[in-house]
């Protein structure tokens, strides 16, 4: 604790003021759980990943079938991943619409380069189970799709680093900005789309470059 | 003991003072938020939670940051934080004189902001929890219908903001939360949950469409434009954005 308050001696200011109003914060706070902090968001076994990959972040994912996995551990392929929840009434399945277009816009050979993930908005009601009836419900293909869901706090995190935005109505229903994001295979967004409905031509293209990029 | 000797020491000298990192009651209830609930009309529930009753300082900022170095601003993934991250800060691991260790802390981002309130067992607001706290002034719990209150904030969203900042700790308001106006805009949990987008006008175009449900915001209150000038200015943001007039203060909500 002498580092800082070594470097506050240094101001212009009343050093004494400054000094004494910084102590209390320095020391451990009597009400911290043992100085135990939680998981950092920055670092774990990640090793090489780039700065802005998205895998950084740690979210703790559930999948349709019941699962556990980490988003980073989705690295090594390209995903398309987008966010929704399963009572939307409108877009959402639009959502999947414009996914399951996107992936036929494809050949067979570069759409099984390609994963798509779908994370809920929603975990409270977007159980596994509920998750998997999607599957049959949207005939939505079990090899190349996971739907999944996380907690509360990580469904905010996950959102504000896929920059998305959503809002929870008194009503339960979800307002939501669409975004379908391409992540390359360390977890960098290399092309976003808003389009929905229609497959994004531009968003194809960016899409066959990266499958071509990546190679065998 | 020392902390103890520390503590006694600050207490004797500086009764009084608003510094200390401490948090306080709101009683919460419920509330006309400019956003309202249903997107209509209703009221939001703003259940009772504490909230630090000054901004995080940056000497607070800096002590995280010696023990969470994975913060530092040379080793900050660009996902979590872009380049201007504590730019004001001499060194990384250093204030200097434009950065005083009783300002609050700005240029840090949404993600840094989460990871220090964590690591003191606590979160960020919830705009309602913010704005609910924000509409009192010295002794009213809800001070916004008053026509001069709203002037002295909007006064405030005037002054150039190149000056320096203030140290943390200007009048309490009904609650003993200070700073919530006049001194820096601040980081919400929801922040991007305010979708006042340009979005809105897409609606008609299925081509577009952006939003389930009721779409954009239905802003109530639009008087109000000190609180309407915060939301579009959150709104705007991305979550590894920083500005130089952006701080944050964390919340705990009550078991």
């Amino acid at each position: 604790m002498t580092m800082p308050a070594a470097s506050v001696l240094t101001f212009v200011r009343a050093a004494l003021l400054v000094l004494l109003l910084a102590l209390p914060t320095l020391a451990p706070s009597a009400d911290l759980p043992g100085g135990a902090s939680r998981p950092s968001m920055a670092f774990g076994a990640l090793g090489l990943l780039p700065g802005d990959s998205v895998y950084r972040l740690p979210v703790a994912l559930t999948d349709q079938d019941g699962r556990n996995f980490h988003l980073a551990d989705r690295r090594g392929s390209l995903q398309l991943v987008s966010m929704f929840y399963t009572s939307c009434p409108y877009v959402c399945p639009l959502i999947i619409d414009t996914l399951k277009k996107t992936q036929h816009a494809l050949t067979a050979d570069e759409a099984a380069r390609l994963q798509v993930l779908l994370v809920s908005f929603d975990p409270e009601r977007d159980t596994a189970t509920r998750l998997k009836e999607v599957f049959g419900q949207r005939k939505i293909d079990g090899a190349s799709w996971t739907l999944a869901r996380t907690d509360t706090q990580s469904v905010r995190k996950l959102a504000a680093v896929l920059g998305v935005q959503y809002r929870k109505l008194a009503n339960r229903e979800i307002n939501h900005s669409t975004a379908i994001v391409l992540l390359n295979t360390d977890g960098r967004i290399i092309a976003r789309t808003d389009k929905l409905g229609d497959v994004d031509a531009d968003f194809v293209a960016a899409l066959r470059k990266a499958i071509a990029a990546t190679g065998d | 003991m020392e902390r103890v000797r520390r503590m006694l020491c600050v207490l004797t000298l500086f009764a009084g003072t608003a510094a200390a990192a401490d948090y306080v009651a709101v009683p919460g209830g419920t509330f006309s938020s400019v956003l309202p609930a249903d997107d209509k009309a209703a009221d939001v529930v703003v259940e009772p939670f504490r909230l630090r009753s000054v901004p995080v300082t940056n000497a607070e900022f800096l002590a995280f940051v010696a023990s969470h170095p994975e913060w530092r601003r040379d080793r900050v993934a660009s996902v979590f934080a872009e380049t201007r991250f504590l730019s004001q800060w001499q060194a990384a691991d250093q204030l200097g004189n434009d950065a005083l260790a009783d300002q609050p802390v700005t240029q840090v981002s949404w993600f840094a902001a989460q990871a220090f309130c964590e690591n003191e067992g606590a979160r960020l607001p919830t705009w309602n929890e913010w704005e609910f706290a924000a509409a009192a002034d010295a002794t009213r719990a809800d001070a916004r219908g008053d026509p001069a209150w709203r002037e002295a904030i909007l006064l405030w969203y005037s002054q150039p903001s190149g000056k320096a900042l203030a140290p943390v700790g200007g009048e309490a308001n009904l609650y003993g939360v200070r700073d919530l106006h006049g001194l820096v805009w601040e980081w919400v949990d929801d922040f991007n949950a305010l979708l006042v987008a340009s979005d809105s006008r897409d609606q008609g175009d299925p081509d577009r469409l952006q939003f389930c449900g009721a779409g954009a915001l239905n802003l109530r209150d639009r008087d109000n434009y000190a609180v309407l000038m915060r939301i579009a200015m959150l709104s705007s943001l991305k979550a590894a954005d920083t500005t130089a007039n952006l701080g944050f203060r964390c919340a705990k909500s009550i078991e």
